[in-house]
């Protein structure tokens, strides 16, 4: 048993995810994922199942493992009750903690969405703020979300949010303790750890493609070459 | 034989729902996109039908948006969670409700993992002490709003101002429910009816009078996708599964959609104006689009609570078509303003869709 293999292994998810798979193709069937990308989760169960270091190494480099949408559909049709999704949470896990992530246009947005989703939850205390939701980054948010974004405080003290308020309701502000236990929790469980090895991969990766940090932020988040899709 | 053997299979996949007390934990994507939903369900739940739920100003994202784009170890979103217990133990609540589909999802995979593994919840009760100085019990129960509504849908008809019918013509309202994936995809006996037969949003829309339109891509996931989404570069995938089924439904004219988690209505609303820019196709009447509803906004429209109270007006779709086939007044000139009747502007309006 090799040594990407046995990381896997020490994965809860890679425990709870792949049993015996049959290869039956189940999961691609329902897969939204391999509608429309290149994605094949059946293969990539095959490939870990073989135990081939090489290959699983190449998975770890690859865009296939970021095509997931982890839906888990999948995990219900198995018939063998294998979880392809959360088989691809541990790999983008080992990706994100090997550096192999940014070898790939698709493993390389793990940066933006390092950056933003994590400056929310430390700093705001949600996943997902009205303050940081850029509209020019969000176009299909429509002209009525830019209105709201426009006159956030008038439209949600409307709607009878509590918005960057003390106190329970909607869009409350989050106390600064609270705030400071989740900091707390990061640093106890890998989050801070995880979050500046991604930050010291793709700061070597935007200099060797020569890059600034804002530029190689900017060009992760929006560029998509051709050929991700099964229509290209 | 046959039929018992179905009422049995049947059965696994029922739930004893509570129906008081609850502690109360709010949803990312809904306080951003839908406020007044969770404001609603706190009323109908809280004053309207006398419920105890409670809510304290300290719980925190449960971090599941962050965990599903991979930004955070499985371990940090399971301590995050276990910090709400913290708290729902501090309140001294044992019934957990969730406003988010994903947090649903996020706290059932994380009791359903420590049951199976249990040296990681202690190692996880290690963290939060280590972390916070805080310990936890495990609740008893972990419900999403949507199987509290449902649980009180007929107690909510009883009260109902409006039925989910035509109101000139008699008929029943032509409607699509859409299950958030994380409900009971990868738990299915955690979740009313499994994950082939949810019944947590057409058992609402049977009591209140509609009819639950049955299509080929009904379970199909609205696209969300998380990274899919997150990522400008990625949307492709979002839009395609959203298309999918809208193409899919098209046929049986739909009169309305109604949603149990936060990001589905999103973009089932957004997305139609997207497609509608790309294509010029529009899925409702008259260049109108298919309305997406959350399943508190819909519940709040049948009590006859103002659809401008409700946040209707913050939806790209108009609500319009679906008010005039209930018969529900509303005055336009209120739809965008602000507390107090404060001129705020309105919102541009979209090159094809229609929204008022």
């Amino acid at each position: 048993m090799g040594k990407l293999y046995d990381e896997l292994c020490k994965d809860y998810r890679f425990k709870e995810g792949l049993h015996t798979c049959i290869n039956c193709g189940t999961c691609t069937a329902i897969c939204p994922a391999a509608e429309f990308y290149k994605y094949d989760p059946r293969k990539i169960l095959d490939t870990i199942q073989r135990k081939d270091e090489a290959a699983i190494e190449a998975l770890l480099k690859s865009d296939t493992i970021w095509y997931c949408g982890e839906c888990m559909s999948c995990v219900t049709r198995c018939p063998r009750k294998n979880g392809a999704g959360l088989v691809i949470m541990a790999l983008r896990n080992l990706s994100a903690k090997l550096g192999y992530f940014t070898y790939s246009e698709k493993g390389r947005q793990l940066y933006p969405l390092t950056k933003a989703l994590n400056y929310n939850v430390l700093n705001l205390g949600y996943c997902v703020h009205p303050s940081t939701f850029v509209f020019e980054d969000h176009p299909e948010s429509g002209p009525v979300f830019k209105w709201v974004l426009e006159h956030k405080e008038d439209v949600y003290a409307r709607l009878g949010a509590n918005f960057g308020k003390e106190g329970p309701g909607a869009l409350r502000k989050i106390p600064q303790e609270d705030l400071d236990e989740l900091k707390a929790i990061y640093d106890e469980t890998g989050a801070t750890e995880r979050i500046e090895t991604v930050e010291k991969y793709s700061l070597a990766k935007a200099e060797e493609m020569g890059m600034t940090p804002d530029e190689y932020l900017k060009y992760t988040f929006t560029h998509c070459s051709k050929g991700h899709f099964n229509n290209e | 034989m046959i039929y018992q053997g179905k009422q049995k299979i049947w059965s696994d996949y029922q739930k004893e729902i509570p129906d008081n007390h609850w502690f109360y934990v709010r949803s990312c994507i809904r306080q951003s996109f839908f406020p007044a939903s969770e404001g609603h369900f706190v009323k109908i739940v809280r004053d309207l039908l006398g419920k105890d739920l409670y809510e304290t100003p300290h719980h925190t994202t449960c971090g599941g948006i962050a965990y599903h784009s991979d930004t955070i170890p499985q371990e940090t979103a399971m301590t995050i969670v276990a910090r709400q217990f913290s708290l729902m133990k501090e309140a001294g609540y044992k019934n957990l409700v969730t406003s988010c589909i994903t947090s649903f999802g996020n706290y059932t995979e994380i009791l359903e993992t420590w049951r199976e593994f249990p040296e990681l919840e202690t190692r996880i009760r290690e963290h939060l002490w280590k972390a916070c100085r805080r310990e936890f019990d495990k609740p008893e129960y972990v419900a999403h709003a949507s199987d509290v509504v449902y649980k009180l849908r007929n107690e909510i008809a009883e009260k109902a101002k409006f039925r989910l019918v035509n109101h000139e013509t008699g008929e029943p309202l032509r409607i699509v429910e859409h299950i958030g994936c994380h409900y009971s995809k990868m738990f299915p006996h955690k979740g009313v009816g499994g994950a082939e037969y949810p019944c947590v949003l057409s058992g609402m829309v049977e009591s209140w009078g509609g009819k639950v339109i049955d299509y080929p891509e009904r379970r199909h996931c609205c696209g969300f996708g998380f990274r899919q989404y997150l990522v400008k570069a990625n949307r492709g995938y979002s839009v395609s599964n959203t298309h999918k089924k809208f193409e899919s439904m098209e046929p049986f004219h739909p009169d309305l959609i109604i949603t149990n988690c936060p990001g589905c209505p999103y973009f089932l609303d957004r997305w139609q104006y997207v497609i509608s820019e790309q294509t010029g196709k529009t899925y409702g009447q008259n260049g109108h689009g298919i309305p997406a509803l959350t399943y508190e906004e819909l519940a709040g429209l049948v009590l006859g609570y103002d659809p401008w109270d409700l946040g209707l007006q913050i939806h790209q779709v108009g609500p319009e078509p679906l008010l005039d086939k209930m018969g529900i007044a509303y005055d336009p000139a209120r739809k965008y303003l602000g507390l107090d009747e404060k001129d705020i502007m309105k919102p541009g309006l979209p090159t094809v869709l229609k929204c008022c």
